[in-house]
C-alpha cells in the first residue's frame, strides 16, 4: 500500500542524509521525496511517498521518530489530504502535433512554459494519478525530459504541530554514583500500539 | 571563562563527571591531547583506537556510566567503527570524540581527512559535527544526555582542529531541550492494566528478559516480582544476571545455545512477558513457529523495538523498572494456577540439565570456565570474546547479579572481551575481572595486554585455546560436511604464554586436568593482570543448540 508520510525535521547538517540512509539500511523504498524550509527556517518539512504492508509503515515511522532530528512525523490519510506534484515535461513538437498536445494540456489545466521550433515544455500540478494520466497521452508524441518534483502533501483538517522541547537537567552520566540521567516525563513521537 | 575549543572540551568532561578517557592521538586532535595533559581525568593510552571504544565500553557496561573515548581524526575515527558498531546493537552508553581536519579542508580528501559522521550515522545513536566553538558545549551536554536517556547508545562528536583552537567564553548549560528527542514516555496505565490481567489469566507464562533491564538497573524489580508470583524467568545472552541464576525461577538462558527448558517453557507459554528485549534472531529460532501459543506483552523504552519482528498483543512503551514495579502491584501470587505448568518445567529440567563430559581427560571449556565459577563464587565481573567460549560462559558461569556478564550479544564482535574487561575492572576496581576468551577472538586485540599491565588493571584472562576459531569449526562440523575452511589456527598460534609474559603480565599454562584448578587459583590470587592459558579440547560442540532457521524446540544436543 502506498503511504504519504509528512515529517518536520530540524533544518541542519545532515539531516537529508540521516532519512535517506534510515531508508536504505532498513530496505525501504522511497517512492519519492521532497524537502523544504517552512515558515519557520530552523525547520524543514519533508513528504516521503513510500509503499509496504503496515508493518513495514509502522517501521519506517518508529525509525523516523528514533532520529533526534526529527521533530515530528505523521502518516497523512489519504481522505484527509492535499497532494500535489509540479512536473516539467519537454515534448517533441512541430506544426502538425502542437495543436492536438495544446488540447491535452488544456484538458489537464497546465501550462505551456516553453516553445521552441520542435518541442514544447509544458508545467502540470496535480496529484499523481493526473500527472500520470497526462504523461501517458503525452507519450505517443514522444517525451524529451520528464522533470518531478515529488509529491508534497498537506493534511485538510488537522496542523501538524511541533511540540516545544521540554527542558531537561540531565544528571551527569558519566559521574560516579549516579545512574542513568533520570529525564523528565514528556510525550512521545509516535503513539502507543495496543490490540 | 576564556578557553580555547580545546580547553573547553576536556572541560565538559571534567563536568560530567568523567573519570576515564580511552583513547590515542594524532594530529588533528592535538590540542585536544595537550588539554588533558593539565586535567585530572585519567587518560588510558591505548595501542589500538577499537580496543579503545571497547574499554570504554566495557566500563559503561559495568557502571552504568557513560564510556568516553579519545582519538584523532581518519584512521583513529575509522578504527573506532566496529566499537561504536558493538555499543549500538548492545545499547551501551558512549561518547566518542573524533578529531576532524579543519574546517576549511573539510571536503578536500585533505590529509587524514574522512568523512566521520557520514561513516558513523548508522552506527550511533545521534553524532555531531562542531562547525563552531560557540556550540561546543551545548553539543556536549547534549551528546552525554542522549547516550545516557531512554534506550541508551553511543553518541560521536566530531572535532575539527580549528574550532579546537578557537577560544570562546566558555559556559556550561544546565539544562538539554531538544525537542525531537523524547526518550522517557509516560507509562501508559491502562496497557499495564491490560497486561496484567492478561498475566493473571494466564496459566504458563513465561517471563523473556534481556539487556533492557539491565540497562534501567530493574533487578530488584524483577526479583520481587518473580518472588510474589512465581512466574519463570528466562534471559537474554545480554540479560544475563540481571536475575540471579541459582534461583529456582530461572530457567536460565534462552535461544539457540540456551537451556532445553528454557526454550520448552517460552514454545508452550500461553502467555510470555519480554521486558527489555528485543526478539532478536537468535532468541527466537524460526519466527513464525516461535511461541506459537502465546499471547505477547512487550516492554521496552525503545517504540521502535515493538512489533519490529514479532507482533505484539498487549505493548508498554517505557522503562522497565517501574513498569515491573506497577506489575509488583497488580499481580498476585500464581503459583496456585500455574501448578501443573511449574511441575512440567520440573519434568523439562531434571530431564534436560546442562551437561558436560565429567570424566575426560581433556580439558574441557566448560569444565574450566565451572571451575573458575566455583573458585569466585559466581561473584566475578565477568567478560567475553564471541564464539563457543562466550555460549559456554552464559551456559556455566551461573550469573548472580546484573552487569556481571559483559559480552557483544547483538554485533558478535571478537575481540570486544579482552579490552572491555580492561574497562570494566576500571569501573568496578574492587572486584575481580574475569575474561574468559578464545584464542581467536583474544587475538583480535591483545595488543592492549601492554595496556593492562602498563597501567597495572588486574583483569584476568582465562585464554581457552582449542587452536581453532571453534564456532566456525562446529558449524562446519554440523552443516559443511567438516571442510574445515579457515578456521583451523592451532599451527599457526603463537606462544601465548611468551607473548603474556613479554608484556608484562603473570601467565601460567595449564595443559592437563589436574592443572587447571591450581592454575585458576594461582592467576586469581596473583595480584596484578595475568592470564591462564589452557588447551582445551579442540573439537568439542557447544550443546544444546537450535540450528538457525529451527523452531525454539528443534534442538540437537549431544548423545
Ligand atoms: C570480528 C569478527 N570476525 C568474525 C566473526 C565470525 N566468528 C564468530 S565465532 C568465530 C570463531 C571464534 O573463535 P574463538 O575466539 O577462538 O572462540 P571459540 O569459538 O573457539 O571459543 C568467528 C570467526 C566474528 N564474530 N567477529
Amino acid at each position: 500500500m502506498k503511504h504519504t508520510v509528512a515529517v518536520l525535521v530540524e533544518n541542519s547538517f545532515g539531516v537529508l542524509a540521516r532519512v535517506a540512509g534510515l531508508f536504505s539500511a532498513r530496505g525501504f523504498n522511497i517512492d519519492s521525496l521532497a524537502v523544504g524550509e517552512t515558515h519557520d527556517p530552523q525547520i524543514s518539512r519533508m513528504t516521503i511517498v513510500a509503499h509496504g504492508n503496515d508493518r513495514v509503515l509502522e517501521q519506517i515511522m518508529k525509525q523516523l521518530a528514533k532520529l533526534i532530528d526529527v521533530i515530528c512525523v505523521e502518516d497523512l490519510k489519504p481522505e484527509d489530504m492535499m497532494e500535489r506534484e509540479l512536473v516539467l515535461v519537454k515534448v517533441q513538437a512541430n506544426a502538425a502535433t502542437r495543436n492536438d498536445i495544446m488540447q491535452i494540456v488544456n484538458t489537464f489545466r497546465a501550462k505551456i512554459v516553453d516553445v521552441s521550433q520542435d518541442t514544447l515544455t509544458i508545467e502540470v500540478t496535480g496529484g499523481e494519478s493526473k500527472v500520470d494520466a497526462m504523461l501517458e497521452l503525452l507519450q505517443p508524441f514522444k517525451l524529451l525530459e520528464v522533470v518531478r518534483t515529488g509529491t508534497v502533501a498537506i493534511s485538510r483538517n488537522s496542523v501538524l504541530s511541533v511540540p516545544a522541547a521540554e527542558i531537561v537537567e540531565p544528571k551527569r552520566s558519566a559521574a560516579a554514583a549516579t545512574q542513568a540521567a533520570a529525564p523528565k516525563k514528556t510525550k512521545s513521537k509516535t503513539k502507543e500500539i495496543s490490540k | 571563562m576564556k578557553l580555547t575549543g580545546a580547553q573547553a572540551m576536556i572541560r565538559c568532561l571534567e563536568l560530567e563527571g568523567v573519570e576515564y578517557v580511552f583513547g590515542l592521538p594524532g594530529g588533528a586532535i592535538l590540542p585536544t591531547f595537550d588539554a588533558v595533559y593539565d586535567s585530572k581525568i585519567k587518560f588510558i593510552l591505548v595501542r589500538h583506537e577499537q580496543g579503545a571504544t571497547h574499554m570504554a565500553d566495557g566500563y559503561a557496561r559495568a557502571t552504568g556510566r557513560t564510556g568516553v573515548v579519545l582519538v584523532t581524526s581518519g584512521p583513529g575515527a575509522t578504527n573506532t567503527v566496529t566499537g561504536l558498531a558493538t555499543a549500538y546493537m548492545d545499547s551501551v552508553p558512549m561518547v566518542c570524540i573524533t578529531g576532524q581536519v579543519a574546517t576549511h579542508a573539510i571536503g578536500s580528501d585533505a590529509f587524514q581527512e574522512a568523512d566521520v559522521v557520514g561513516i558513523t550515522r548508522p552506527v550511533t545513536k545521534h553524532n555531531y559535527l562542531v562547525k563552531d566553538v560557540k556550540d561546543l558545549p551545548r553539543i556536549m551536554k547534549e551528546a552525554f544526555y542522549i547516550a545516557n536517556s531512554g534506550r541508551p547508545g553511543p553518541v560521536l562528536v566530531d572535532f575539527p582542529v580549528d574550532v579546537s583552537r578557537q577560544v570562546t567564553e566558555f559556559e556550561y548549560p544546565k539544562t538539554v531541550a531538544i525537542r525531537g528527542y523524547h526518550p522517557n514516555p509516560p507509562i501508559n496505565m491502562e496497557q499495564v492494566k491490560k497486561a496484567a490481567d492478561l498475566i493473571m489469566q494466564a496459566k504458563r507464562p513465561v517471563l523473556y528478559v534481556g539487556g533492557g533491564a539491565v540497562g534501567s538497573g530493574a533487578g530488584k524489580e524483577l526479583l520481587e516480582l518473580v518472588n510474589k508470583t512465581g512466574i519463570p524467568v528466562t534471559t537474554t545472552v545480554l540479560g544475563l544476571g540481571v536475575f540471579p541464576e541459582t534461583h529456582p525461577s530461572s530457567l536460565r538462558m534462552l535461544g539457540m545455545h540456551g537451556t532445553h527448558y528454557a526454550n520448552y517453557s517460552v514454545q508452550n507459554s500461553d502467555v510470555l512477558i519480554a521486558v527489555g528485549a528485543r526478539f532478536d534472531d537468535r532468541v527466537t529460532g524460526k519466527i513464525d513457529k516461535f511461541a506459537p501459543h502465546a499471547k505477547i506483552v512487550h516492554v521496552d523504552i525503545d517504540p521502535a523495538s515493538i512489533s519490529k519482528t514479532i507482533k505484539v498483543d498487549v505493548s508498554i512503551v517505557g522503562d522497565v523498572k517501574p513498569v515491573l514495579k506497577e506489575f509488583s502491584k497488580l499481580l498476585k501470587d500464581k503459583r496456585p494456577q500455574m501448578k501443573e505448568w511449574l511441575a512440567q518445567i520440573e519434568v523439562w529440567k531434571k530431564k534436560h540439565p546442562l551437561k558436560y563430559d565429567q570424566s575426560t581427560e581433556e580439558i574441557l571449556q566448560e569444565y574450566v570456565i565451572d571451575q573458575v565459577a566455583k573458585l569466585t563464587n559466581h561473584k566475578a565481573v565477568v567478560t567475553t570474546g564471541v564464539g563457543q567460549h562466550q555460549m559456554w560462559t552464559a551456559q556455566w558461569y551461573q550469573f548472580e547479579s546484573p552487569r556481571s556478564m559483559i559480552n557483544s550479544g547483538g554485533l558478535g564482535t571478537m575481540g570486544y572481551g579482552f579490552p572491555s574487561a580492561i574497562g570494566a575492572q576500571l569501573g568496578r576496581p574492587n572486584e575481580t575481572v574475569v575474561c574468559f576468551d578464545g584464542d581467536g577472538s583474544f587475538q583480535m586485540t591483545m595488543c592492549e595486554l601492554v595496556t593492562a599491565s602498563f597501567y597495572k588493571i588486574p583483569v584476568k584472562i582465562i585464554l581457552l585455546d582449542n587452536g581453532h576459531h571453534g564456532m566456525v569449526r562446529q558449524w562446519q562440523e554440523l552443516f559443511y560436511r567438516e571442510r574445515y575452511s579457515a578456521s583451523v589456527l592451532g599451527p599457526s598460534n603463537p606462544d601465548f604464554l611468551k607473548i603474556a609474559e613479554a608484556s608484562g603480565l603473570f601467565a601460567k599454562r595449564v595443559e592437563r586436568k589436574d592443572e587447571v584448578i591450581p592454575g585458576i587459583k594461582a592467576v586469581l590470587a596473583h595480584a596484578g593482570p595475568a592470564l591462564l592459558h589452557c588447551r582445551v579440547a579442540k573439537k568439542e560442540n557447544v550443546y544444546p543448540m537450535v540450528p538457525a532457521g529451527n523452531a525454539l524446540d528443534q534442538i540437537i544436543d549431544m548423545a
